[in-house]
């Protein structure tokens, strides 16, 4: 009799339990949907072609807009992806090729740890190399600074889909006299190809909302500017900006800009997802 | 060999690019700490020990931007353990295929990928009336902006991260050990209590520590609803200040040389500390996955 009433006591503490972890797992949806019935309350209403189409004008004038932040963002994402996007696959190359060495086991570590280190200090130390010395804020400190973030994505993404080619592909392409690095980038990294793009295209994802790293380089501009050495405005400097400013004119074009920008993101990420699911 | 020269430059830009990928990270500490040398110098310690900052009379103590930044990281952890570990629990070991775990698992990714800014700017307008709301009834300062507003959106944003992190851990715990306990008749509870956790146990702590780390780089979602006020305070309901979001707010007015040697002293020291919370929360992992 007492061993029933144990088993039926462990079992009730067994279903409270579970209950518990589907209630709090649950509460994930909580935010999520907060956060995105709010946006898109208050930024469809501000979404038009005028906004796409014009430049920020002064509070209570008509057809403001978020030309130059939208041009500005894609620029600095042109010049980030086009320092990492090389740099990247170099070293996730190094890191597949010298699997051996000790050095890889450093540049690895290395990696992992510039993918933790705050945004707001890559803004900083980018800064100090690139507009103290060029004496002017600017697109290409920013954009420098956005690799800096791309980079660590890029490596250790292309490193982990080039493992998972056989090494007899690379072995046979050898066999057949290939030099090294045609085997290397004609056939290892080809057979990743897909890994590798999703890779970047994960990072762009993830670059594309950064504000720290670009306050004290890119800084904005209240101009379109195509000026790779002059300051330049992206979307989340833009929303940065106007979300913290008392009019409500420009809170409302700021939800119009994280819209855009969440939507540009999720598309980037959902649609490398339903990429490799095909793949699949 | 016709291809000699092709090789040799193949070898050279891969050997180049490792070594330029370790330089930066090196030149990060090197950049920092000459730039903090005229502060390190000029004030010594006591730099982290004064409580007052105030640069127009070149007072500079950074100890309640130490307290916000821990305070505001220690809270957001407390506040998203519960909710990261049951979603990791769900998607590692109760449901591990089928519609609903793909709508969870979408639902963390697409969490993750909101940018910082756009946490901020909601936190402002949705989370910072509540705060506001919840202080009046408990007769605290009604501010709204403040440390809770910032931990509360920080556990929301390092949700995922744990989630993500300690729900791979947990699907690593061989099936072995977990089909042994439930055939000596343990419960799901009895199987999470002496088995997935005794097992995962350092690997779920990495995964909080780099959670953490996470955390205490945080700016822009920060700096909008803490509220910037360079002073400790003892109410959670009141507006208080950490590393990231005092260098976001004042780097770009620091007109003095000490003034910006002492932010960056700041910066030196939370990349020093984050990058130290890292390579700890790694080197748990690692020889966690080397030991299972």
């Amino acid at each position: 009799m007492k061993a029933g009433s144990e088993v039926s006591v462990r079992k009730a503490f067994d279903l409270c339990f579970v209950g518990l972890v589907y209630l709090f797992s649950s509460l994930i949806f909580l935010p999520l949907i907060a956060i995105f019935v709010y946006m898109v309350m208050k930024g469809l209403p501000a979404l038009s072609f005028d906004l796409l189409t014009h430049l920020p004008r002064p509070v209570g004038s008509e057809y403001s807009g978020i030309s130059n932040a939208i041009v500005g963002s894609l620029i600095l994402i042109a010049i980030a992806s086009l320092i990492a996007v090389p740099l990247g696959i170099l070293i996730g190359i190094h890191l597949y090729e010298y699997k051996q060495a000790r050095m890889t086991d450093i540049l690895r570590l290395c990696m992992d740890v510039l993918q933790g280190v705050p945004s707001i200090i890559v803004g900083i130390v980018v800064y100090v190399w690139v507009v103290l010395p060029l004496n002017s804020f600017s697109a290409l400190s920013g954009g420098i600074a956005l690799a800096l973030m791309m980079l660590p994505v890029i490596a250790r993404s292309t490193e982990e889909t080039m493992n998972l080619i056989l090494p007899t592909y690379k072995e046979a392409a050898l066999a057949l006299g290939v030099p090294y690095y045609t085997a290397v980038f004609k056939v290892v990294l080809r057979s990743a190809g897909s890994g590798v793009l999703t890779g970047i295209v994960l990072s762009v994802a993830r670059i594309a909302g950064e504000t720290a790293p670009l306050l004290f380089t890119a800084f904005g501009n209240q101009f379109m500017s195509y000026n790779v050495f002059k300051p330049i405005l992206a979307l989340p400097l833009l929303i940065f900006n106007y979300a913290t400013s008392p009019y409500e004119e420009w809170q409302a074009i700021a939800w119009g800009a994280a819209l855009l920008l969440i939507l540009f993101i999720f598309m980037l990420s959902i649609g490398v997802k339903l990429l490799s699911y095909e793949k699949k | 060999m016709p291809h000699l020269k092709q090789e040799k430059l193949f070898a050279f830009l891969i050997k180049g690019s490792a070594y330029l990928g370790i330089l930066i990270l090196c030149l990060f500490f090197v950049t920092l700490f000459y730039q903090s040398w005229l502060s390190l110098t000029s004030m010594g310690f006591s730099f982290f020990t004064r409580g007052v900052w105030d640069p127009l009379n070149q007072h500079f103590g950074s100890l309640p931007f130490l307290y916000g930044t821990l305070l505001t990281s220690l809270l957001s952890i407390f506040l998203s353990l519960p909710v990261a570990l049951a979603v990791a629990l769900f998607l590692g070991y109760f449901v591990k295929t089928g519609f609903i775990r793909f709508l969870f698992s979408t639902m963390i990714e697409l969490l993750a990928g909101i940018p910082s800014v756009i946490y901020g700017f909601w936190a402002l307008f949705v989370l910072v009336p509540l705060v506001r709301q919840l202080a009046f009834f408990l007769d605290a300062p009604p501010f709204g902006v403040s440390l809770l507003s910032a931990s509360l959106v920080l556990a929301i944003m390092i949700i995922p991260y744990a989630a993500s992190f300690s729900r791979e851990v947990i699907s690593l715990v061989p099936a072995e050990l977990k089909e042994a306990a439930i055939s000596l008749g343990a419960t799901r509870f009895e199987v999470v209590r002496y088995v997935i956790f005794p097992y995962a146990k350092s690997g779920i702590l990495s995964g909080i520590l780099l959670s953490f780390s996470r955390a205490l780089g945080e700016t822009m979602a920060v700096t909008m609803v803490i509220g910037n006020a360079n002073r400790i305070v003892f109410s959670l309901f009141e507006p208080g200040n950490t590393i990231a979001s005092l260098i976001a707010n004042e780097f770009a007015e620091a007109t003095s040389d000490m003034y910006i040697s002492a932010l960056m002293q700041l910066g030196f020291l939370l990349l020093f500390v984050t990058v130290g919370v890292n390579f700890l929360g790694l080197l748990l992992i690692k020889k966690w996955k080397v030991k299972s």
